[in-house]
């Protein structure tokens, strides 16, 4: 017995379902198109919705890109990757100016992406009012009556309680000044990236069956208070390898004594700025 | 219909399929006055006040409401985004139970800042000004602003409640049984606060009370209901001290004795 | 100087070459080969193919040799390998009354046409351990031998519809085609057969534990088994071009239909209710779980109080997939550092502030 896949593994039939999902997500900007998910060789929470909106949209003259945490080289990046060379046969690339598909979990890449790219984030939960109101039939009611007091009942609290707006990921974004969405559990450093991006950003989550996206150049903005202003992480020190002062750095343990050190977690970005130095 | 009516219902029937319900309803409000529905649990008070608060779809009949600026809204074949707006600008709902009409897990400035967000107010330091000013006027410890409403006893829940309400100044607020589950001391303050309200801010209330104390002491008007239908209305005093109807008599005498 | 950690690719690979080694087990005992789980592990072959929503023995005994016996791990496997097969139509419904029982038995009348039918099971064996197992080639007893029984075999809730006892069942107004779970997204209000659909091919163990709850109190359903019957039905595909249909061979399938209470209202008569469950293959414990649970997410349609987790269809159906449930679970093992960092410099700022608040720097 021998089996035999498709290019890009889905059946043609299922892309154009999605890409007809994608269509509508496209020109709905922050709306959550349900989609017939299908079953991934990868496991739920893992990427599927992802890996089939790339699945959907590559094509054999892309060139790919994917990362995890920021990282090539994460398991999980090594493993959508290598799935996709088995299927696709495309070129691959860790460098975020080369590729014209990038698929991603968690970061955005430091390099400002450019117009004709295409990125695609895997995405958990696409619910943003998910965690404040458990049913999907009261929640798609509030995105029909753009009824979002909700979301800023949370905000409110945090600063209550803590002084400050207490999401430091998967912050919520107001598109196109219509819907409310979730970004992908993205940290709220990258949120501003989000906003009149030149690429087209495409959101996946196959476990809930749902698509979002934002177009080029779209209105992407995070919520807050006017006396509260939407602010991003900083770091005191700089990446101890490149030096950078503005990419997202994460904190490694070196000993047991509990010593620390910040690099940067997009490791393209910090390779590259160490090459040219 | 007079000019100033602020609802006006006319032949309303919702029935469920026991045949409870309400049936064949005429009713008209006016801005600034209480009317109460009263009668025996299962006399159809509690489904006529959600069907005008759009909580229940009813089957026949017509229900119009008039907004601040004078525009009538047709609440049965109007749109749902229309209607969810009035209900979030224009509208109040006080809740027998609390914690049908609260949010027990955010702080009581949570609670009265909702509205005021949903209508589009983006400044922290405002909101819990207002949230604060209107602690007071409901006669909360403004102190108690970051405390949920779970540590609140049963009258400071219900005033919270009319806080979280009257915060977007609405022209009318329904009122299920709201001194249902209050002891007597503290269900004579809450209706001296709310008489106070209606006068305060020109409100018109619509209330369901099975207690004809509560009608006595705070109703303009008051609506007798049996088996689904209005069987007497008219001045609170002249229903209560001269009733005609039978069913009237009956609930009247009934409260004589006790 | 710190080094960024590279090597994902490799530690990919290892691990690969050991979960292999790790499966083969001590090379000097024989290969487990498929047709002797397909033949001998049937219940865990069964269940792979309910929940994996795929009628193939062979492969499903593979999926479980490959998952060395990992059931919910097979599933996955099984379901993946789905995805990529093209449909080629749909099999004409199936009548159960057709079916060639191996087994049917009531649990609400003595005796019914046809007969109690114990058939294959363990119900009333004593769960010893039997020692003979340990060797191969114990002796074999011979197989009983027993009248046929009458085909057609009307279920034995149709003699309760005859004197309209219970409630009829009839389809929705207009009869339209069932949705597709496996190619549509599972949208509320879900209707009976989408919710069917998605018992069948959910987790048992969470079913169970569903259907379990609904008999100690939370939800109130009063079942009594009516009919649970098992054995093998012929499945049919019409082919347009031939303009008949064609028989594709025979499939298990497993049935239970509950009787439960249901007092009646002003319209309508007091009459029983039904809870349904269906599943392929060998499935009892299954389709008993699911008929109760099916019960329970009718308390809206029936006018009742919905109280109980098993009563919330969307409590219910979001969460009795176990490819889902797995994946998403297990999702928490995959690195978040990054959010895990903007947790963590958040706490740290709000800690500081904390302590100056306090006038306390620590």
């Amino acid at each position: 017995m021998k089996i035999e896949f498709n290019f890009a593994f889905l059946d043609e039939n299922t892309k154009r379902m999605i890409r007809r999902g994608l269509l509508k997500a496209v020109a709905i900007p922050g709306y959550q198109v349900p989609f017939g998910s299908r079953e991934m060789p990868l496991p739920y929470g893992w990427g599927t919705g992802g890996i089939q909106v790339t699945a959907s949209v590559i094509g054999r003259d892309d060139c790919l890109k994917v990362i995890d945490q920021g990282a090539d080289d994460t398991t999980n990046a090594v493993n959508i990757r290598s799935f996709f060379q088995k299927v696709t046969g495309v070129a691959t690339t860790t460098s975020t100016a080369r590729a014209s598909l990038i698929q991603t979990r968690h970061r955005i890449p430091e390099t400002p992406l450019r117009p004709g790219q295409i990125m695609v984030f895997q995405v958990p939960e696409p619910e943003p009012l998910r965690t404040l109101e458990a049913s999907e039939q009261e929640t798609r009611t509030l995105h029909a009556y753009q009824d979002y007091g909700l979301m800023h009942v949370k905000l409110y609290e945090d600063i209550a309680r803590h002084g400050h707006i207490a999401t430091s990921y998967d912050y919520p974004v107001m598109v196109n000044g219509r819907y409310l969405a979730s970004p992908s559990p993205i940290p709220k450093f990258d949120n501003p990236k989000l906003h009149h991006s030149p690429a087209l950003l495409l959101f996946g989550a196959g476990r809930e069956k749902r698509l979002h996206a934002i177009p080029p150049w779209t209105r992407v903005e995070s919520l807050a208070f006017d006396d509260h202003p939407f602010e991003v992480q900083g770091w005191e020190a700089p990446c101890s390898l490149c030096g950078s002062r503005d990419s997202y750095l994460d904190e490694i343990v070196t000993d047991n004594a509990g010593s620390r050190l910040y690099v940067c977690s997009d490791t393209d970005y910090c390779t590259s700025r160490r090459e040219e130095a | 219909m007079r000019s100033d009516t602020i609802l006006e219902v006319r032949q309303l029937s919702h029935l469920y399929a026991n045949g409870q319900g309400c049936r064949q309803i005429d009713l008209d409000l006016y801005p600034g006055e209480v009317l109460c529905l009263v009668g025996e649990s299962g006399s159809g008070k509690s489904t006529l006040l959600d069907t005008l608060a759009g909580r229940r779809v009813p089957q026949s009949g017509s229900l119009r409401f008039r907004d601040r600026q004078g525009t009538f809204h047709d609440l049965i074949h109007g749109d749902t985004a229309t209607r969810r707006q009035l209900a979030r600008r224009e509208w109040g709902h006080v809740f027998q139970n609390p914690r049908d009409g609260l949010r027990m897990n955010v702080s009581a400035g949570a609670n009265i800042s909702e509205r005021l967000m949903a209508l589009g107010q983006r400044h922290y330091g405002h909101l819990r000004a207002q949230a604060r000013d209107w602690l007071e006027r409901v006669e909360i410890d403004p102190a108690r602003l970051d405390d949920l409403p779970a540590s609140f006893s049963g009258g400071m829940q219900q005033r919270l409640q009319i806080a979280r309400n009257l915060v977007t100044a609405p022209s009318l607020v329904f009122m299920d049984e709201p001194t249902g589950g209050l002891d007597v001391s503290v269900q004579a303050r809450f209706l001296d606060l709310v008489r106070r309200l209606v006068h305060e801010h020109g409100l018109a209330i619509l209330m369901v009370t099975h207690d004809l104390g509560v009608a006595r002491l705070l109703a303009h008007r008051t609506v007798v209901m049996q088996h689904g239908r209005i069987v007497e209305s008219g001045l609170t005093d002249q229903i209560l001290d001269d009733p005609q109807h039978a069913y009237t008599q009956l609930l009247v005498s009934s409260i004589v004795q006790a | 100087m710190y080094v960024a950690v590279k090597g994902g690719e490799t530690a990919i690979g290892h691990a690969a070459q050991l979960l292999a080694h790790a499966r083969r087990g001590d090379t000097a005992l024989a290969e487990l080969e498929c047709r002797q789980l397909a033949g001998q592990l049937r219940h865990a072959v069964h269940r792979v193919m309910q929940e994996g929503s795929l009628f193939d023995e062979t492969l499903a005994a593979l999926a479980l040799k490959q998952a060395a016996g990992d059931v919910v791990e097979a599933v996955f496997l099984l379901r993946a390998f789905r995805t990529t097969l093209p449909r080629l139509g749909s099999t004409r419904p199936i009548d159960t009354a057709a079916m060639r029982v191996r087994r049917r038995v009531s649990g609400t009348f003595k005796d019914i046409p046809g007969g109690q039918v114990l058939g294959p099971t363990a119900d009333y064996t004593q769960r010893l351990l039997d020692p003979q197992l340990l060797q191969c080639g114990a002796a074999h007893s011979e197989l009983p031998q027993a009248d046929p029984l009458p085909n057609p075999l009307p279920s034995v809730l149709d003699t309760l519809g005859a004197e309209g006892l219970i409630e009829a069942e009839l389809p929705p107004p207009g009869d339209p085609a069932p949705s597709d779970l496996t190619t549509q997204p599972l949208m509320f209000p879900a209707d009976r057969p989408t919710r069917l659909q998605n018992l069948a091919r959910g987790d048992e163990g969470f079913l169970l534990g569903l259907a379990y709850s609904t008999q100690r109190g939370y939800a109130e359903n009063h079942p009594f088994a009516g009919e649970i019957r098992m054995g093998e039905l012929e499945l049919f595909l019409e082919v347009p071009e031939l303009g008949f249909a064609v028989s594709l061979g025979e499939m298990t399938v497993t049935e239970c239909q509950m009787i439960n209470q249901f007092a009646g209202s002003a319209s309508e008569p007091p009459q029983f209710t039904r809870g349904y469950g269906l599943a392929v293959g060998e499935a009892e414990r299954k389709t008993m779980a699911m008929a109760l649970v099916d019960r329970a997410l009718r308390a809206q349609e029936l006018g009742e109080r919905i109280t109980a987790p098993a009563q919330q269809a969307e409590f219910v159906l979001y969460h009795t997939d176990n490819v889902e449930a797995s994946g998403f679970v297990q999702h928490l093992k995959l690195p978040h550092y990054v959010d895990f960092q903007a947790e963590l410099s958040l706490l740290r700022t709000l800690r500081q502030e904390h302590e100056t608040r306090q006038g306390d720097p620590a």
